[in-house]
């Protein structure tokens, strides 16, 4: 019902609008076309003055009301984030100038040179210099932002420090999974050909070589703080991306292409609800690839702890490879480990 | 010039006949359907443009309503869509599906084939003074084959498994694998097919576009008597010429991975459960092969745009443009920047950042000629006799928009800026207000100023005040707090935002959002009304140059027939921006310079 009247009054609205505007235009032809002409021109002239100021009003009344929810008040919870921060506000200051400048000249010039009897246009087809002049500022300016942002790009995507832990991060439709090297520091390898879900083992794990044998297979992310981590991405299925931002971090995950991001995060979980006053924070990972029909649900979770706290917690997981063939012997008594394995790589 | 008008056309032969128009029986079927007249196509590409639009439009209001109302239920969703929205909510399969089409329709099929489609056809001939396209035939086949692509892309709305779902850049592997999503199904196919023949249709038509241009301007029109629109759609179809066939490779390699097993794109795959064979494919070299059209495709979008706010800007302010030959220019170097930028799409890829670092320079490279342009319009302006007409509001609107959009444009080419904003609502922000909302305003520009000359009528001026003013106000409203939620990281293409601890805070925003685009949209639809209605009912239009304008398309009758000009085609004195010199108030193009006329 309620939408049947949403829709009636749309179409009266409508109906109105097109009746009153053919009136007005008859009207307009017995007031005399150029007499209304010049009317409407002179309330168009005011209008886009009028837009000017209630546009510079509602630029002012936006940022008011929204900039709070930006991620800029809290700061960034990455090291590597805050460089991004400042540059973002370099930018914004910069585009901003330039923003309020032609705008206001824009509508300005339309109000203030408005059609008028007297006034003649002035023929005035080029001026050199002037030109000269706006080439030379923007491209001086864009070469600020070019070489600042280049500095940090190079330095965001380069080497991460020594002393970074690894951790691997697989997405999925849809979802995440983390792989921790476990003691001796070394990922076992993957082979997509091994994939088998029945035994578990759907991160694809080659469980014939032995650095596979301590990793730490987890659904939830737990970091250190103040200790670089650099990721190592893949995908199994479709292209996904690890958004991570209040990091300022973000890199897409390919399906045959491992990717990496590295980052320090600066704030414990507990410390960022005190920052933002939100009891429920978390720090969240969002998948910002389309990857398909559920791509807005796949969420993942960081803990950034205290170093011990994040100690503690990863001596208490048990590695993968232990998990996997606990549950496979428990099943079949008579199997070993190696009996297993062999199906395991041949039912691919 | 009578010389080069031997087209394959008999029609056109005839032109040079003062009564042209009345030697050929045209029956209805050659007249409006399989016309070979370069205006009769051009209002085919524009009423299909206007089509287009509506569904386009329509379906980014029923994603809205999701986006806006999460936890509502629309019981009247369920009764037109069905299974698409159980319980009078969307599915989410059915919301992906409807924001792969809003992009494909508008960015494609209105954008595209509707804008330079409408204007190349009605202006080319008519501003350089020909009688027709280069070559009429052609041009009547690429209207046909994108008519074509535009009904294999509605087949494809009704197929059980629903259209291409993957965003409308349907990267590879989510639009390669029909396990992956049910719209990378059957639908996936006919969409990759529509692209196809549209991008042949694309391919005939700019041929034909370049060709006119360069071969069959009237005596006098050199190059740099061009008017500032027909450059723009120069560079237009040279961009198209060159991009698309990229992206044709794309869609077949596609086609390929798709149906017969190759491995292009993908590799070490494993999805529902099954483990694929592929190995060896790069899902990147989609994305490459991809964006080598998809970045020149924004600039194929907004070049004639400029071209027409450009032409609308000088002839109601009574002044030439300023800067002809920097615009030329700038057209130029935009031109030729927009095809060596495509991978700032792809910074967050895994890209080499050396080769990212290159990207960065060539992007922010393209702010320079975009500021030349503004401020070049700035100074045209710059006391000016200024007549509001539907029109001229729309251009200053483009103007605005462009300055608006354009500047955000300098985060995202930046790569680091882009690894915070990329995918995220600042990104659909940027984009629909540079490409989408521009492109639009120069569109709106260009059918009020030339109405006339299409139907030889006025549309109604009261209704294009209300369009304009709600559309500006309302694009500014939608878009502009969309950059806040881009600054908090809301990523793009989210059915739901509710279980989003870091998101949630928008809802309120989110529904906002929804109610203006609701009302925008509506308007739209006033427009229509208006256009359809001024068409058969709009007042006469009296005088054969109703803007005083100095082109050469007001010195035919205001509603020409086949062939444009009753008798010789006129000759070209000078260029066609001879607004207030020596106190004239326009001095037309086909004027001879006097002997004591001022050198500009």
């Amino acid at each position: 019902m309620k939408e049947f009247f949403i829709v009636a009054i749309s179409i009266i609205i409508f109906i109105v609008i097109f009746q009153v505007s053919k009136a007005t235009e008859y009207l307009s032809i017995l007031k005399g076309e150029e007499t209304t002409r010049k009317q409407t021109n002179k309330l168009n002239a005011s209008l886009l003055f009028g837009f000017l100021i209630l546009g510079l009003i509602g630029v002012w009344y936006c940022n008011h009301l929204y900039y709070p929810k930006t991620l800029f008040p809290q700061g960034s919870a990455s090291v590597e984030g805050e460089t991004i921060d400042k540059m973002m506000m370099v930018t914004i200051i910069i585009t901003g100038i330039v923003f309020f400048i032609t705008q206001i000249i824009l509508f300005w010039f339309s109000y203030r040179y408005q059609e008028k009897e007297r006034r003649k246009a002035f023929y005035y087809p080029h001026n050199s210099t002037l030109e000269l002049i706006w080439t030379t500022v923007p491209a001086i300016t864009l070469t600020i932002l070019v070489v600042i942002g280049l500095r940090f790009w190079f330095k965001i995507t380069g080497d991460p420090p020594k002393e970074a832990i690894m951790v691997e991060i697989t997405g999925h439709q849809f979802g995440w999974d983390v792989r921790y090297p476990g003691k001796d520091g070394v990922f076992g390898k993957k082979n997509f050909k091994l994939y088998n879900n029945p035994s578990g083992n759907t991160l694809a794990v080659d469980f014939d070589d032995p650095a596979s044998h301590d990793d730490i297979r987890s659904t939830e992310m737990h970091l250190p703080v103040g200790v670089p981590v650099k990721l190592i991405i893949h995908s199994q299925d479709v292209i996904h991306n690890v958004g991570l931002p209040h990091f300022r971090m973000k890199m897409d995950a390919v399906p045959g292409i491992p990717t990496t991001l590295w980052f320090t995060p600066k704030y414990t979980t507990a410390e960022m609800k005190e920052r933002t006053g939100n009891p429920n924070f978390v720090y969240e990972i969002s998948c910002d690839q389309m990857c398909g029909k559920g791509h807005f649900s796949m969420r993942g979770v960081i803990v950034v702890e205290s170093d011990i706290k994040y100690k503690t917690w990863l001596s208490l997981q048990s590695p993968e490879y232990k998990t996997i063939f606990k549950s496979e012997t428990a099943d079949s008594t008579t199997a070993t480990a190696d009996s297993i394995k062999t199906p395991l790589a041949k039912a691919n | 010039m009578s010389s080069i008008a031997t087209s394959t056309d008999i029609h056109v032969q005839h032109g040079h006949d003062a009564h042209f128009g009345q030697h050929h029986h045209e029956t209805f079927l050659t007249k409006y359907i399989f016309s070979q007249d370069h205006k009769m196509i051009s209002k085919q590409y524009l009423i299909s443009g206007i089509v287009w639009a509506l569904i386009g439009g329509l379906f980014s209001v029923i994603f809205r309503l999701q986006l806006g109302f999460p936890e509502m239920t629309f019981p009247i969703l369920e009764d037109f869509l069905g299974k698409w929205a159980p319980g009078g909510r969307l599915d989410p399969e059915f919301y992906y599906a409807l924001v792969t089409m809003h992009g494909t329709i508008l960015i494609f099929f209105v954008l595209t084939a509707g804008l330079s489609g409408t204007f190349a056809n009605l202006l080319i001939p008519l501003q350089i003074g020909a009688r027709d396209m280069a070559s009429p035939f052609l041009n009547m086949l690429s209207y046909w084959i994108f008519f074509l692509a535009s009904v294999v892309m509605v087949s494809s709305l009704f197929v059980q498994t629903g259209p291409a779902s993957g965003g409308w850049t349907v990267y590879p592997p989510l639009s390669a694998l029909g396990d992956a999503m049910d719209g990378s199904k059957i639908g996936m196919d006919l969409w990759l097919i529509s692209m196809a023949l549209f991008i042949v249709s694309q391919l005939l038509a700019g041929l034909n576009y370049v060709t006119t241009i360069l071969n069959l301007r009237t005596k006098g029109m050199s190059m740099t008597r061009l008017p500032l629109t027909i450059w723009a759609l120069l560079f237009t179809a040279i961009l198209g010429i060159l991009s698309f066939p990229v992206l044709l490779s794309a869609a077949i390699l596609l086609l390929f991975d798709r149906n017969l097993g190759t491995s292009f794109f993908l590799s070490d795959i494993v999805v529902a459960g099954k483990i694929l064979p592929n190995e060896g494919g790069s899902a990147i070299l989609y994305q490459h092969l991809f964006w080598f059209l998809g970045h020149p495709e924004v600039y194929i979008i907004i070049l004639p745009s400029m071209g027409i706010v450009s032409e609308i800007l000088s002839v109601n302010s009574r002044k030439p443009i300023f800067g002809y030959l920097a615009m030329v220019g700038s057209l130029f170097v935009i031109c030729i920047l927009s095809l060596l930028v495509w991978a700032h799409h792809m910074f967050v890829t895994g890209l080499n950042p050396f080769l990212g670092g290159i990207f960065v320079l060539l992007t922010l490279l393209i702010a320079v000629p975009s500021a030349i342009k503004v401020f070049n319009w700035l100074t045209t302006l710059w006391r000016g006799n200024i007549r509001f007409t539907p029109a001229m509001l729309f251009a200053i609107g483009f103007v605005s928009m462009f300055i608006s959009g354009g500047l955000t444009g300098i985060f995202l080419g930046n790569s680091s800026l882009d690894i915070h904003l990329h995918d995220t609502y600042f990104n659909i922000a940027h984009f629909h207000i540079v490409m989408g909302v521009a492109a639009f305003f120069g569109m709106f520009a260009g059918v009020y100023h030339w109405f006339p000359k299409f139907f030889g009528r006025q549309m109604n001026n009261p209704m294009a005040y209300v369009h304009f003013w709600i559309t500006l106000i309302g694009a500014y409203l939608i878009f502009w707090p969309m950059h806040y939620e881009g600054f908090a990281g809301m990523p793009r293409r989210y059915y739901d935002y509710s279980n989003w601890e870091s998101f949630k805070m928008f809802a309120g925003l989110n529904e906002f959002i929804s109610i203006v685009a609701i009302i925008v949209f509506l308007t739209q639809i006033l427009f229509v009304v208006n256009f359809f209605y001024s068409m058969f009912k709009g007042r006469r239009e009296k005088s054969t140059n109703p803007w005083h304008a100095t082109t050469l398309e007001w010195t035919t009758p205001i509603n020409p027939g086949h062939g444009n000009w009753v008798g010789e085609i006129p000759e070209v004195h000078r260029w066609p921006y001879d607004y207030s010199k020596d106190g004239r108030e326009y001095i037309p193009q086909t004027e001879p310079i006097g002997p004591n006329e001022s050198h500009h």
